[in-house]
């Protein structure tokens, strides 16, 4: 199975009107692979990986997945009910914005037992112990189980999504700007559990962020985007550390050094 | 005698867009290889391209032409070529590199650093520990450091955590970019023992030492780069 790509993507363009959003972007993904996606705000990184992730529909190409079973199919001919199924089990997506993947006003167990419902897990006791251990996994403490996600800090809402969207054991997680607007020191812990987790699990990711931090730190291959074009991808060091691009040279050398 | 390690003919130039497009001519007919068993050094002034050579070698520079033959489970890859993914398989197994400086990963205990690319070889985490512990122990890094996250150690306690990090694997292809910069005399002592045991072990080694008396202890051959600088004239 490793030896074949889970997610096929071929000339995946969108156009907003006659503006484009991104266009002819191509790649491979393999399972255990974690692909970053840079560039500045407005770049596309964000459309296509709404794209991916069939949140939003491509103007034209295709995404193909491998299922479980092995079968390759393509996303867009897939019936909705079986898209909603695909990303509730075997996808996760985790937004920048803690609050557009939780349920606010249920507690912290509800969501994350709630994904859990929905691949058929029904014994109450069951979903309570698995969602406390994943509070665990991402250190929250198992005695705010019973608490609401908006009594929560900015950093332990994301790690609350992190468990949600992990739970299932998920294939592939979709990661937009996942440290956007969290403290530095609160960023490193969540970079930290991230990788453990990527790692222990064998997750395939595809991160989108402008932070190179943060793509160096987490991710094997990059791609960066400049106006809806990929312009230059390939293994994340040699990128980062001998870019060709004008503007992945730019975007190098405008790094804050600490 | 097997040669893991062959570089043919490899060119590299720096593009810089940011001063006008500028073409950097940094090296041009790199040609040596490298056996098993052999400690190849990288000779040369400063600034001459030795780092840049070896990290074109760890496919972290790209090349501009050029082999960069890698003989990994058997079979030979050109890494001047090899996708990102095959990159990162050999990196894994085959090829191993010791850089000048310890790029920390926050939260990331000492201990866990080193052991981290034989748990990435599937190596059990118990296991993996108890080797990293001896590595660390050998290198004189104090105990009381080793749970710690190594951002905050000095130079040299960084270093020897590098090393150990490096050497802790059995990879067939090991590269060193002076990995003895900052240790004081015991500690450069037991890295030159550490070298002759992966000499003898039938690694092949290619490094750069500044050292004169490392060098020459640990040294089989020296590869002049400044032969393959276009800054040769003045060098």
């Amino acid at each position: 199975m490793t030896d074949m790509p889970l997610l096929k993507v071929r000339d995946i363009s969108k156009f907003y009107g006659a503006r484009i959003g991104c266009k002819n972007v191509s790649f491979d993904l393999w399972p255990g692979e974690v692909l970053a996606i840079v560039g500045e705000s407005g770049s596309g990184k964000t459309t296509l990986l709404n794209c991916l992730a069939t949140r939003l529909m491509p103007s034209s190409g295709s995404v193909e997945y491998r299922m479980r079973d092995g079968e390759m199919r393509e996303l867009s001919r897939m019936s909705e009910a079986e898209r909603r199924f695909l990303m509730r089990t075997d996808w996760g997506f985790v937004h920048q914005n803690p609050a557009d993947g939780l349920r606010m006003a249920v507690s912290a167990g509800a969501n994350v037992g709630e994904r859990l419902m929905a691949v058929g897990e029904r014994h109450y006791g069951n979903i309570r112990e698995t969602a406390g251990s994943w509070l665990g996994r991402v250190e929250i403490s198992v005695d705010r189980i019973d608490d609401q996600p908006r009594d929560f800090s900015g950093g332990m809402r994301q790690r609350l999504q992190i468990a949600r969207n992990l739970v299932t054991s998920p294939r592939l997680i979709f990661m937009d700007e996942p440290t956007g607007g969290l403290d530095v020191s609160v960023q490193a812990r969540l970079l930290d559990l991230l990788r453990g987790l990527v790692q222990d699990l064998g997750l395939s990711a595809i991160i989108v962020t402008h932070d190179l931090a943060v793509a160096r730190l987490l991710s094997h291959r990059m791609m960066v985007m400049k106006d809806g074009l990929v312009i230059e991808q390939g293994l994340t060091d040699r990128v980062l550390d001998d870019p060709r691009e004008a503007y992945t040279q730019l975007l190098v050398s405008s790094i804050l050094q600490v | 005698m097997p040669t893991p390690l062959v570089v043919s003919e490899v060119a590299k130039s720096f593009t810089m867009h940011l001063r006008d497009g500028i073409r950097l001519p940094v090296m041009s007919n790199v040609t040596f290889s490298v056996k098993s068993g052999e400690c190849v050094v990288l000779g040369g002034p400063s600034g001459i391209g030795k780092s840049s050579l070896l990290k074109m070698v760890y496919g972290n520079y790209a090349v501009d032409t050029g082999q960069i033959l890698v003989d990994h489970d058997g079979k030979l890859l050109d890494l001047a070529t090899a996708d990102p993914r095959t990159i990162l398989s050999v990196r894994r197994a085959t090829l191993g590199y010791v850089s000048q400086f310890l790029r920390t990963v926050p939260r990331v205990a000492a201990v866990d650093v080193v052991a981290e690319p034989l748990t990435a070889r599937g190596v059990d985490a118990a296991e993996a520990k108890a080797t990293a512990e001896a590595m660390l122990a050998r290198l004189n890094l104090p105990r009381e450091l080793w749970q710690l996250p190594p951002a905050t150690f000095s130079g040299g306690e960084q270093q020897r955590v590098n090393i150990a990090r490096g050497f802790i694997t059995d990879h067939r292809i090991l590269l060193l970019d002076e990995p003895t910069a900052s240790l004081d005399a015991k500690n450069r002592a037991v890295v030159v023992g550490m070298i002759e045991e992966k000499k003898a072990a039938g690694v092949a080694l290619l490094g750069i030492f500044h050292d004169e008396d490392v060098r020459e202890k640990v040294a089989d051959r020296i590869v002049d780069v400044s032969a393959f600088s276009p800054r040769k004239a003045a060098a």
